[in-house]
């Protein structure tokens, strides 16, 4: 019998399912758009959690991993479009890095899909609200990052 | 092999240099030796053996080996080319060290491979080596011998992973990293982790969990891949000192395709070209960007 409730929970769970996915996003633009589509009441899926840095040269892809790490289905990594960084390259360079680190990600067995790269300008509210839907439903049809967590707890 | 002996010896006969640090024979195979003595330059060889990256000796890291003074490195070309990267990191200068190259015909996977060099037994990197006879170095010996045969072997199993799913890779790297017991050998054998504080190391924030556990596991070897890509020149000794057989080349080689496809760049021996990760260009391809 309880085998049964369990797999009628876990039925309920998947059918339930939300994408919790984290964006790392620069300071001056992406945030800035993010901003300007709330305060301009765009709606969007509710699923994304934003850490905000200084720059995408800030966001290591390390920080990709360690959200996996701690239970995100998806991630979203934006800033300003090149040429529009505020401190001029660093934009540049994270393009490189993330060049590298998706292919190694892949690589590794997280699907590429799980992570979407992004440039949205303080001005691209509408933009934003896009990436954030479309990340959304592309993470949900992903379904849960369920491997991720069976490592954590030592399963499988 | 003389005229390796005789070279090295007049090195430190002359004082121009205090150590050498070359391969000897061992219990299996042959191994590195740190000669300080020019009678034990008689104990030099060089032969498809020489497996190890013997730049390795040089990093800032090795402290101990760098208080014995000025080294005379016997190098092969793909040696060079981890010096090279060095000297573009500004770990070392050109002067620290005397390079004495030797024109090599390819190594064996392994220090204790015998017979002839074969598909089998040739190291995955020998195959299209171009840096057979080094230019950069200080001294260079020996007679060229003939190019080292290919092994498709390492470029096939990475196909193979490539065409798995997603979930097969995932599992297959979860299954393959569950020996690992973060030894961190292959990091202490890798000529070019130079960090004095590896952020395997660092407690606050706990950036890799450090006990042998799946996931911190999974976070160390991506994290020792993104921090070896555009720097790693594919020596291997990585794998060699993993005492798991954990097959990391195989990752390293998937970086080495990412560089050469991506950005073009493949390791040199010269330290002005510069590394694809820490440069840029403003065309690079974004096509992964929406």
């Amino acid at each position: 019998m309880d085998s049964v409730a369990a797999t009628d929970t876990e039925q309920a769970v998947t059918a339930a399912f939300e994408p919790r996915i984290i964006a790392f996003v620069c300071n001056w633009c992406t945030y800035t758009g993010a901003d300007l589509a709330g305060t301009s009441r765009i709606q969007m899926a509710p699923n994304v959690r934003i850490i905000r840095l200084p720059c995408t040269g800030r966001i290591d892809p390390l920080f990709i991993v360690k959200a996996f790490e701690r239970g995100a289905d998806g991630v979203i990594v934006s800033g300003c479009h090149p040429g529009d960084c505020h401190y001029s390259s660093g934009n540049f360079h994270a393009r490189r890095r993330f060049a590298v680190a998706r292919e190694i990600m892949g690589f590794f067995g997280i699907d590429t899909g799980r992570v979407v790269f992004s440039w949205v300008s303080a001005s691209e509210g509408r933009k934003w609200s896009e990436v954030v839907n479309d990340a959304t439903s592309q993470v949900r049809a992903l379904g849960p990052f369920t491997a991720y967590r069976d490592l954590a707890a030592g399963k499988g | 092999m003389r005229e390796l002996i005789g070279l090295c010896q007049k090195l430190l006969r002359d004082g121009d240099v205090k150590v050498v640090i070359g391969y000897e024979e061992g219990p299996r195979g042959v191994r590195p030796a740190v000669i300080t003595d020019p009678a034990g330059c008689e104990r030099l060889v060089f032969d498809h053996r020489a497996v190890h990256n013997l730049v390795a000796y040089l990093s800032p890291r090795r402290g101990h080996l760098r208080d014995l003074g000025r080294a005379a490195v016997v190098v092969k070309g793909c040696d060079v080319a981890a010096f090279a990267t060095l000297l573009r990191e500004s770990q070392l200068e050109r002067e620290g060290a005397v390079l004495v190259g030797v024109r090599c015909g390819g190594v064996y996977r392994s220090a204790a491979g015998s017979g002839p060099l074969d598909e089998k037994n040739v190291a995955d990197r020998c195959g299209d080596c171009g840096l057979r006879e080094p230019g950069t170095v200080d001294h260079l010996v020996g007679e060229l011998p003939a190019a080292p045969p290919v092994s498709g072997r390492r470029a096939a199993r990475i196909a193979e992973i490539e065409n798995m799913s997603p979930a097969e890779r995932f599992a297959y790297w979860r299954e393959v990293l569950a020996d690992c017991v973060r030894c961190n050998a292959c990091r202490s054998a890798c000529p070019l982790c130079v960090c004095e504080r590896c952020l395997a190391d660092k407690t606050d924030p706990r950036w890799v969990e450090s006990s042998p556990h799946p996931r911190g596991n999974l976070s160390w070897h991506m994290a020792r891949a993104l921090h070896l890509a555009g720097r790693c020149v594919d020596c291997g000794d990585c794998e060699r000192a993993c005492p798991f057989g954990i097959p990391l080349t195989l990752i390293n080689g998937k970086v080495g395709l990412v560089m050469r496809e991506r950005f073009g760049f493949a390791p040199g021996e010269d330290p002005e070209v510069p590394a694809p990760i820490g440069t840029f260009d403003t065309d690079d391809s974004q096509e992964f960007i929406r």
